[in-house]
């Protein structure tokens, strides 16, 4: 080893004090071929094996969709349609507002199969039905939390509890980012705020290097990207070059490889800073690229224009794109709701499947979508005036969740529930098992990412998680 | 080979025998055990006992497994491998025959090093006695004369000024300062400096940071909800005047866990207790109300244990910790304490709040008893509260009744228990609480009705003005005994509704007895804590005030001092500090000062070449560390070098300019962020409004916690979303243009002349030729730039009299690019 290595070592050194096991040495190793020859933490690092999926996209739909208005038919509902369920199917069920007695509620939704697989789907979401054929539907997904924010940490950390790194942090850390001008894990939102917030995209115990960068809706698409009002380009280039000789000098002066850090991190600023602008620039976009997602058209445009960022994201190199849409929460006027939001998401969501396929992108990009929970058979009444209030409480027992690209099985459904869709019946499937399987498209064993904290080796799936072998390609 | 190996071992005697209770029991229990012991024997190997051992000692395996490089095969198979120092004491005692004590026991022999008694170390002789100014130095400097390294030279006077001044207030000096102390060539000037900041009333703003960092202090609930807490910052104000006023760390302990059990405690006192109060409050109106308690008592049992004693109990929540001595029943012992202990908002008014509020009182009873009468609300209250118990009383029976109860319990503390109590007999807060709450919804009935719903809106919307108008009367949310408190009981792996036996309160059963019998209080655990014969409390103290002076502590990982944590890199040290912290009788002062004032901490911070490749993380201290200014100092170097920053301590949280967007990622758009007026603006980043759910972006990008859990040190990131942060920023944006008007106000005369008072403010010295040169080149390049773009000139440039507008905007320029030097935002 060269000193000038050496230094570069030292120089990120709490970064390779907190990485551990195998990653460490690994993470060693790549640092050494920072960009610039400038040590970057989120330099791309080789996974444990070669992954099929290079980013992720995951669409997480907050509050959790009704499954069975969307993906899990359930006609014997109807049998049971405003009476209660008998003791016997309820017996030890725990809901958060509703009690098992609660009235049966029947979907008025109709079902038919799509594409070759025949996987049936719903008529509020025949754009995303469009794309059987390459989604892998999971009907058997189970979580232990039946309250939002904890069901979101569980989804998005592996546990209820506080303080561990989210999916974002866990992808970047093992993977570090293409992108040399943009954050490699990006937060897009659409609809309102997520009960989770910032929570879903932080790095826990992790350096907040790993944290998800926002990309807002309105403004700078990145907090603080645009020069104050007066600082021209040239006036922030002449800046930084001053800053950068300055900061070079006290290095000198010093020798704290920290300042080179410093110098990196100022010049990759300034390549986000042209870099952004560009990403969200949709001009180049066709007329008909910009149709198929919706962008520009009511009331898509917002959830279309988040689709299309994700994708020019996944062709700039971004690793992980959290794209959060809220809410599904609806505990009442479930049918008038759930259409609202399957107006606003379904075709942007399905153009993105085909948009990333034509592209060649489809098969080293891995698309999650769903929520913390899905939602009970039983109805939720908040007001017994107010005609067609009905709704779905929050069901961690079993719910649906889609995945496609990025080494997923399409066209396949796993799991069956029960004809009432209260369990499980075959091939249940955790919220760990979902993540194992994720991680195993990125090309690591989840049980072999981890990192050190107060004595323990943390991993995403905590102490559980199983890949699904059913779910890969 | 095994002697070559010794030899490397600087701190094995080489002809010594080994020593196994002290080499290689230590290792054998705390990494091997698990796995291999008594519990558990994976491949059916035991390494508690002779006969195990010796199958693997007799045919080279050991030592082939524990220095294998290969990940997977090398034993241990989690955690870092063995130190070089560790495997040779394996290799020589095999050498040797590997000797197995006939009397050995597993686990008694040995005591885990951070529980053993504390005994103060002798101090140290060393050669170069020169060197020495207090016995911290005798310590670093004999083990760096053991290794034939010197220490770094003294640091330059400005640097010195600069470090010790944000260290001990978290601001720098100003050029007034600067000037003072270079005057000053007294011998003791330094010591004097010192003395002066240690008076300083921002030394409890500064050292408030890392204890709220523990405590998790937050402004909101946290959770989907996360409700505002308006009086959050009453806590916080006794942090930092308990800082101030030298409070002892004893009784600042015994306060915050139990001041409400002392005799006749003061307001400060149950003020104090708001430490519990800072676990997060799940709202969320599905949440089973046992279940957000228990997560809330199962927060404060693990704040306490990385707090004071640097353990992770929590790991013992669901099963005996694996490699502490903490057991399931220890954790459930502590639970039990709070378990015990109750919720309460108390009467904790400000100095001359009590008078005013108490003389509005009379007019705003009589106004407010005449708004609700006016619309008739007490009797649509009571038949609201009737329709409420009935439902509470039996659940199933109406839906949206049902609903209403789960709502009220979650979003009012104590709901249920003041509902029940009758109208005549609640407190008057509580009864204003309730008919508050009432007039803030209407309930199901009601809101049907648009006459009712009307006359409940009106009522509200009066009332609410009328509350503008009383005077500030400042609450606090302390505990209190639980008056309904019977039996704790213990779970099953941590679940909240599997109850198995009872448990009481009680302290660690591997530490020393508690106070109390049977049936001790949060005061004996909070005398517990600070005992003369706890040895964790005062380690676990001193090495987080050396972290904060040196980056990292005596142990590094100061969040954890049990057998997976990092050893001491100066054992003796960290005893003799915690040793001379209880005799200075828990004075935190003393301890800074005496850190601060001795000579390893006033070394040179530069990077040494001679040890970059020996000890590039500064373990042996032969040098002292550049540190980036945690979150809330960068915002405070910004404000106080431009003049902007308003320096009262203390009270309510404020709120400076947040971009749009970012307050609207809480909870269904339901959290604000209303920018403070005046002066608020510019207090220092310790008051800026905490909101669990969207936290402040400067405070995050700058590696604020999350303020979710107790955390005892922030992890350092250099992003560019910092860049972008210190660039682009409005706040910080005006702070440049503040700099450039003080500047261009204050000095009059050439470039160079007021490049000079624009480094004094900022980095607290003069540019050297270099950096005059390349910023004098800057300003004609940017005043290029500027005759060029005549509109950027009027945004940019302050109005300044009788100066060209082109001038002051390209002395923006200048501000920024000094506002944005690594140097500015680092304390060296």
């Amino acid at each position: 080893m060269t000193e000038r290595e050496f230094r570069l070592i030292q120089s990120r050194r709490s970064f390779l004090t907190q990485g551990t096991c195998g990653l460490g040495a690994m993470a060693l190793a790549d640092l050494l071929n920072g960009a610039d020859g400038i040590p970057n933490p989120l330099a791309p690092k080789k996974p444990h094996f070669p992954g099929k999926a290079k980013s992720v996209i995951f669409m997480f739909m907050e509050g959790g969709p009704s499954q069975m208005d969307l993906f899990d038919p359930k006609p014997a509902l109807q049998k049971w349609h405003g009476q209660p369920l008998p003791p016997s199917m309820t017996k030890g069920l725990q809901l958060a507002f509703i009690k098992p007695t609660a009235a049966v509620l029947a979907s008025p939704r109709k079902f038919q199969p799509y594409g070759q697989s025949g996987i049936e789907f719903s008529d509020y979401i025949p754009h995303t039905a469009s794309c059987a054929d390459d989604i892998c539907l999971v009907r058997s997904m189970h979580t232990d939390a039946f309250n939002h924010h904890p069901g979101q940490l569980l989804l998005m950390t592996g546990s209820v509890q506080f303080g561990r790194p989210t999916m974002g942090a866990w992808v970047t850390y093992g993977l570090g980012s293409e992108s040399k001008n943009l954050p490699g894990f990006v937060v897009l939102s659409s609809g309102v705020g997520t009960s989770g917030g910032a929570s879903n995209f932080m790095s826990g115990f992790m350096p907040s290097h790993y944290q998800g960068t926002m990309f807002r809706n309105s403004g700078d698409p990145i907090l603080y990207l645009s020069n104050p009002d007066g600082i021209s380009p040239q006036t922030q280039r002449a800046g930084l070059d001053a800053v950068r000789d300055l900061n070079q000098h006290h290095l000198d002066r010093t020798g704290d490889q920290e300042i080179a850090s410093r110098i990196a991190s100022y010049e990759l600023a300034f390549r986000m800073q042209m870099a952004a602008p560009e990403l969200t620039d949709f001009s180049k976009e066709s007329q008909s690229t910009l149709d198929l997602y919706g962008v520009g058209k009511d009331p898509t445009h917002q959830f279309a224009t988040n689709c299309l960022l994700a994708r020019r994201m996944v062709e700039r190199g971004v690793r992980f794109i959290l794209m959060m849409h809220a809410s599904w929460d609806d505990h009442t006027n479930l049918n008038r709701k759930l259409k609202r939001n399957c107006d606003i998401s379904d075709r942007p969501t399905a153009a993105l499947i085909k948009d990333l396929k034509q592209r060649g992108l489809l098969d080293d990009t891995l698309i999650i979508w769903g929520g913390e929970f899905g939602r009970t058979p039983m109805v939720e009444i908040r007001n017994t005036k107010e005609e067609d209030n009905g709704g779905r409480d929050h069901h961690p027992m079993a719910y649906t969740m889609w995945v496609a690209g990025g080494g997923m099985k399409g066209g396949t459904v796993i799991g069956k529930t029960d004809e009432l869709g209260l369990t499980i019946v075959e091939d249940k499937v955790h919220v760990h098992d979902l993540q194992a399987t994720a991680m195993h498209c990125l090309g690591f064993d989840h049980e072999r990412l981890t990192f050190r904290h107060t004595g323990r080796d943390y991993r995403l799936t905590d102490l559980g998680g199983n890949v699904v072998k059913k779910m890969l390609a | 080979m095994h002697r070559a190996l010794l030899l490397f071992s600087l701190a094995l005697p080489i002809y010594a025998a080994v020593d196994f209770a002290k080499e290689i029991a230590p290792t054998l229990e705390t990494r091997c055990h698990v796995c291999h012991g008594a519990k558990q024997q994976m491949a059916g190997l035991r390494l508690d006992q002779a006969a195990g051992a010796a199958k693997v000692t007799t045919n080279g395996k050991l030592t082939e497994r524990i220095k294998s490089t290969k990940p997977g095969h090398r034993m241990p198979p989690v955690g870092a491998p063995l130190t070089a120092k560790e495997i040779a004491a394996f290799e020589a005692w095999i050498t040797e025959g590997a000797k197995w004590p006939a009397n050995y026991t597993p686990g008694g022999a040995v005591q885990h090093w951070s529980f053993r008694p504390i005994t103060r170390p002798a101090t140290p002789q060393v050669k170069k006695t020169s060197w020495t100014r207090n016995p911290i130095d005798n310590f670093v400097l004999a083990n760096l004369e053991s290794k034939n390294i010197a220490p770094s030279p003294e640091a330059s006077k400005l640097v010195l000024l600069r470090r010790v001044s944000f260290d001990l207030t978290g601001l720098p000096p100003t050029p007034a300062e600067v000037k003072e102390f270079l005057a000053d060539t007294r011998p003791d000037a330094y010591e004097r400096l010192v003395d002066r900041l240690l008076q300083s009333r921002h030394y409890g703003e500064r050292w408030a940071r890392p204890w709220l960092d523990l405590a998790h202090y937050a402004d909101s609930d946290g959770y989907e909800k996360d409700q505002v807490r308006p009086y959050a910052w009453r806590y916080r104000n006794y942090v930092i005047d308990s800082l101030n006023s030298g409070k002892p760390f004893d009784q600042f302990t015994i306060e915050q866990l139990a001041g409400d059990l002392l005799p006749n405690p003061t307001t400060e006192q149950l003020v104090a207790t708001g430490f519990l109060r800072n676990t997060l409050t799940n709202r969320e109106a599905g949440v089973d109300r046992a279940e957000a308690r228990y997560e809330q008592l199962v927060n404060r049992v693990n704040t306490v244990g990385t707090t004071w004693l640097g353990l992770a109990v929590g790991c013992a929540q669901c099963h005996d910790h694996k490699y502490d001595p903490i057991s399931n029943k220890d954790f459930y012992r502590l639970f039990a304490f709070f378990d015990a202990t109750d919720d309460r908002e108390i009467e904790a008014p400000m100095p001359g709040e009590r008078e005013q509020y108490l003389a509005a009182m009379p007019w705003y009873l009589g106004n407010r008893g005449h708004i609700l009468e006016k619309y008739g609300i007490p009797a649509l209250q009571t038949a609201w509260e009737a329709k409420l118990i009935k439902a509470m009383d039996h659940p199933g029976e109406d839906v949206e009744w049902d609903f209403w109860v789960t709502s009220m319990r979650a979003m009012v503390d104590h709901a249920e228990r003041v509902m029940r109590t009758p109208p005549a007999q609640r407190t008057p807060y509580d009864a204003r609480r309730i008919t508050d709450y009432f007039i803030s919804n209407g309930g199901p009935d009601n809101t049907r009705i648009p006459e009712t719903l009307h006359r409940i809106k009106a009522a509200r919307e009066e009332i609410n003005e009328l509350k503008e108008k009383l005077p500030a009367f400042t609450m606090a949310m302390a505990v209190a005994p639980h008056p309904d408190h019977k039996q704790s009981v213990m779970r099953i792996k941590g679940d909240y509704k599997a109850l198995s036996d009872p448990i009481n309160p009680g302290g660690l059963s591997a530490m020393h007895p508690m106070s109390g019998g049977a049936s001790p209080t949060r005061l004996d655990l909070a005398k517990w804590l600070v005992s003369k014969d706890n040895p964790l409390t005062p380690r676990v103290t001193v090495n987080r005030a050396w972290q904060e002076f040196f980056g990292r502590g005596l142990v590094r990982t100061s969040e954890d001092f049990g057998t997976q944590g990092e050893r001491p890199t100066h054992p003796e040290l960290l005893d003799w500090l915690a040793t001379q912290f209880i005799s200075d009788g828990w004075s935190m002062k003393k301890l800074h000062r005496l850190i601060v004032t001795s000579s390893t901490y006033r070394q040179s911070s530069d990077t040494r070449q001679d040890l970059a490749q020996t000890d590039p993380d500064n373990a042996l201290l032969a040098r002292q560390i550049r540190l980036r200014l945690p979150a809330e100092l960068v915002r405070d170097a910004a404000l106080s070098s431009s003049g902007l920053l308003d320096n009262r301590i203390g009270g309510p949280s404020i709120r400076p300019y947040q971009p749009p967007g970012v307050a609207e990622l809480g909870y269904g758009g339901s959290i604000k962020w209303k920018m403070s007026e005046g002066p608020d603006r510019f207090r220092r980043g310790l008051y800026v409004h905490f909101q669990r759910t969207t936290p402040y972006p400067q405070l995050m990008n700058f590696d604020a916690p999350d303020s979710n859990v107790s955390c005892s040190r922030r992890r350092p990131s250099n992003t560019p979303l910092q860049s972008l942060n210190l660039l682009n920023d409005p706040v910080f944006h005006e702070a440049a243009q503040s700099l450039a008007a003080r500047v261009l106000r204050e000095r009059k005369g050439a470039f160079a002349d007021r490049l000079e008072l624009a480094f004094a403010l900022t980095l607290g010295r003069t540019p050297d030729t270099m950096e005059k040169q390349r910023l004098s080149t800057y300003y004609d390049q940017q005043l290029g730039i500027l005759s060029t773009e005549p509109a950027a000139v009027s945004k940019l440039a302050p109005p300044i009299e009788s100066l060209d507008p082109k001038e002051a905007a390209a002395w923006v320029g200048v501000s920024r690019v000094i506002m944005n030097l690594d140097e500015f935002i680092t304390r060296e």
